[in-house]
């Protein structure tokens, strides 16, 4: 070896820290890929409970005195396994079906947190007394976990059993039809303008700055600006869809412009060129062969812009659309919450068995987020245009 | 006739184009004033030399105190511990994913980092408090130190894994914007791959990396709801990561979700912190932007 003249006594070394910089490199993307698939098996571990829900069947009398105090309607022994809410809703339904006053119905009725917690071997604060029942019913059958149909078709509750992402759902549509309805539109003037009108003078520049800025401004000074101009100044209604959209419209606008200058800037200068060969105006150019043209590019990133403002929390609490919402609202003036805050409400119970709604919650807005990113990855594919 | 009928006609779409482009400038200012002038309020009531170094924050009393420096303390601490977590992570995936990685993989991996950076922060900070708080507790407790259920370190690295797109995504770019001819005659002089990175290309991007680190600064600095979820509330100077210290973002939203009087000292606190907020974000992307316009001088690219 000594008489190579190529050999470099270095050359060992040089190879050894070259090989640990690429297992380097490697490794902070392993790193970063574990995290990603930790993070969403621990999530989807633990929701899963949440898909069932535990239904007790006992005899419900119903009567003038269940009428009155609900409570009375189940045996007294079997009173703590059934659900408070469900309990509530006994003089409803006899308002509902008269027919039912004096007869007992043996039926399958929503049992308690506690029980359901106990069944799926979590921490529960149920006495020995009462376990010793849990116990008698399931070994009869008369306990079990059925498929949770609450969760999709119930609004929020104070009691975990009972709760459910319904007018959470709601409140996110209506907040982000209100925000497409403004963002959209504005989001795509503005870039067509800088795009193809604008002269390079110290207004567009000054514009240009300004949405730069704008994209990197913390969430949560927006929803300060929501609570100080659209609440206090303008008097628009607290928690209601119309300011947590407009909130999230500001925020979304940087968004759609910049991917939508993009779309734009893409087109070919020859469409332009042809049309005004044929006469044509600059309006009617960009109207009718440019902006259908950018159309798929501009669409891409409008949905990437709403999948933001869907997940989008912080502004929303200052602007208090984390109030306790049980019933879908109607309108866009009522008061609402949306599905992140709803995730945060419920992050923040005491109770152990809202720990699966909440990640029942995130399983379902991730699902929707990651549905929303794969169709514009599919739009952007299938109108890619190579020119 | 016709021409000037179209005439008005292109006039009005113009004009129509140039408000909606005004839009975003009245943001920015309807932004900048409405936190301003709430917290010009806040200062008529309340000293801004207090504010900004004494150490008594005490709200919701008789004789409160607004003296923000353990907030700021904390803000700092928790973003430190994400850029120490993002920084190196972030930047090593990036370098991965332009110099060593072939085509298939990098066409997998962008998307994957599309995900991590399209998952809501409420997320994460569920995640911070259930799963990795109480990890860090179980951890610290089995090595004999006493960490705090909700510690700024818990919070640290679960911010500096929601930063790493941020970072990664664009030192991607930046670092595959560096021309391949410098690449070339690196390697014609003899040096390894790796050294032709930690060289050549690193150093070639430095300006883009540090934008990118500028910018998830920024982004840790103005987080919210991981730290409203997982850190503390309590103003607590200290050194010491496992205890729970508290945030800018989380005083604001603390004070805003209380039931005070609008114009209380208690409320108006949240905008003199949400003016401290936009200053310094705006400085950092500021310095950002100034900094990737350097690389792309440079190198003449316009694809950043």
């Amino acid at each position: 070896m000594s008489n190579n003249p190529f050999n470099d006594p270095s050359l060992a070394g040089r190879h050894r820290s070259a090989y640990l910089f690429k297992w380097f490199t490697r490794g902070s993307i392993l790193i970063t890929l574990a995290f990603l698939f930790f993070f969403l098996f621990d999530m989807v571990r633990t929701a899963y409970p949440a898909m069932w829900q535990a239904q007790v069947k006992v005899d419900v009398s119903y009567n003038k005195k269940s009428a009155r105090l609900s409570q009375k309607a189940i045996d007294k022994k079997y009173r703590k396994i059934v659900s408070r809410a469900w309990l509530r809703t006994i003089p409803k339904q006899l308002e509902e079906k008269p027919e039912l006053m004096d007869t007992t119905v043996n039926q399958w009725v929503l049992a308690d947190d506690q029980v359901d917690q106990y069944l799926k071997g979590h921490h529960h604060k149920l006495k020995p007394k009462q376990i010793k029942v849990v116990e008698e019913l399931k070994s009869k059958g008369l306990l079990e976990l059925k498929w949770n149909n609450i969760f999709f078709s119930k609004g929020d509750s104070k009691i975990p059993e009972n709760a459910g992402l319904l007018s959470a759902m709601i409140g996110s549509i209506l907040t982000l039809l209100v925000t497409m309805f403004i963002a959209f539109p504005l989001g795509v003037a503005t870039a067509v303008y800088l795009e193809e009108f604008a002269k390079d003078n110290w207004l567009t520049r000054f514009i240009e700055v300004n949405i730069n800025n704008l994209a990197a401004i913390p969430s949560i000074l927006f929803g300060l600006l929501g609570l100080a101009v659209f609440i206090n100044l303008f008097g628009m209604p607290r928690s209601s869809p119309l300011v947590g959209g407009l909130t999230l419209a500001l925020m979304t606008l940087p968004i759609i412009i910049v991917s939508s200058r993009a779309a734009l800037r893409s087109v070919p200068d020859s469409i332009r060129q042809a049309g005004y060969g044929l006469g044509l105006t600059r309006v009617q150019i960009v109207q009718d062969h440019v902006i259908p043209v950018a159309f798929p590019g501009i669409l891409t990133g409008s949905i990437i812009g709403l999948a933001q403002a869907m997940g989008e929390t912080a502004p929303l609490i200052i602007i208090g659309m984390i109030a306790f919402i049980p019933d879908s609202p109607g309108s866009i003036f009522e008061a609402a919450t949306v599905m992140p805050a709803q995730i945060f409400t419920w992050a923040g119970m005491p109770e152990r068995a809202y720990i699966e709604k909440t990640a029942a919650g995130i399983v379902v807005i991730l699902t929707i987020l990651l549905s929303l990113n794969a169709f514009a990855i599919y739009l952007r594919k299938k109108y890619e245009i190579k020119w | 006739m016709v021409k000037t009928s179209e005439n008005n006609n292109e006039k009005f779409i113009r004009f129509l184009l140039i408000f909606a482009s005004v839009i975003s400038i009245l943001t920015t200012i309807g932004i900048l004033f409405s936190i301003l002038f709430q917290a010009i309020e806040f200062f008529q009531l309340r000293s801004f030399w207090y504010f900004i170094s004494g150490t008594e924050w005490t709200p919701g009393r008789q004789d409160s105190q607004f003296g923000a420096l353990p907030i700021f303390a904390g803000t700092l601490m928790i973003t430190f511990l994400a850029l120490l977590v993002a920084i190196p992570i972030g930047v090593g995936s990036a370098i991965y994913m332009s110099e060593y990685a072939s085509r298939f993989r990098r066409n997998l991996l962008k998307p994957i980092l599309e995900i991590l950076a399209g998952i809501p922060t409420v997320v994460y900070g569920f995640f911070a408090a259930l799963t990795i708080a109480p990890g860090i507790v179980e951890i610290c407790e089995s090595i004999g130190l006493d960490a705090a259920y909700n510690s700024a370190l818990a919070c640290g690295i679960v911010m500096g894994v929601m930063i790493i797109p941020v970072i990664a995504s664009l030192s991607d770019d930046v670092l595959r914007a560096v021309p391949n001819s410098q690449r070339n005659a690196s390697l014609a002089l003899g040096m390894t791959h790796s050294e032709t990175i930690r060289n050549i290309v690193v150093p070639s991007a430095m300006p883009g990396i540090i934008s990118a680190s500028l910018l998830g600064l920024s982004k840790a600095i103005g987080e919210t709801m991981i730290v409203v979820m997982a850190a503390g509330l309590r103003p607590n100077l200290t050194w010491n990561p496992l205890e729970d210290m508290t945030t800018v973002t989380v005083r604001i939203v603390d004070s805003l979700v209380g039931d005070h009087a609008f114009d209380s000292p208690d409320t108006l606190s949240a905008f003199a912190l949400g003016l401290m907020l936009f200053v310094v974000t705006l400085i950092l992307n500021m310095l950002s932007l100034s900094q990737i316009r350097k690389f792309k001088a440079k190198y003449k690219v316009n694809t950043l």
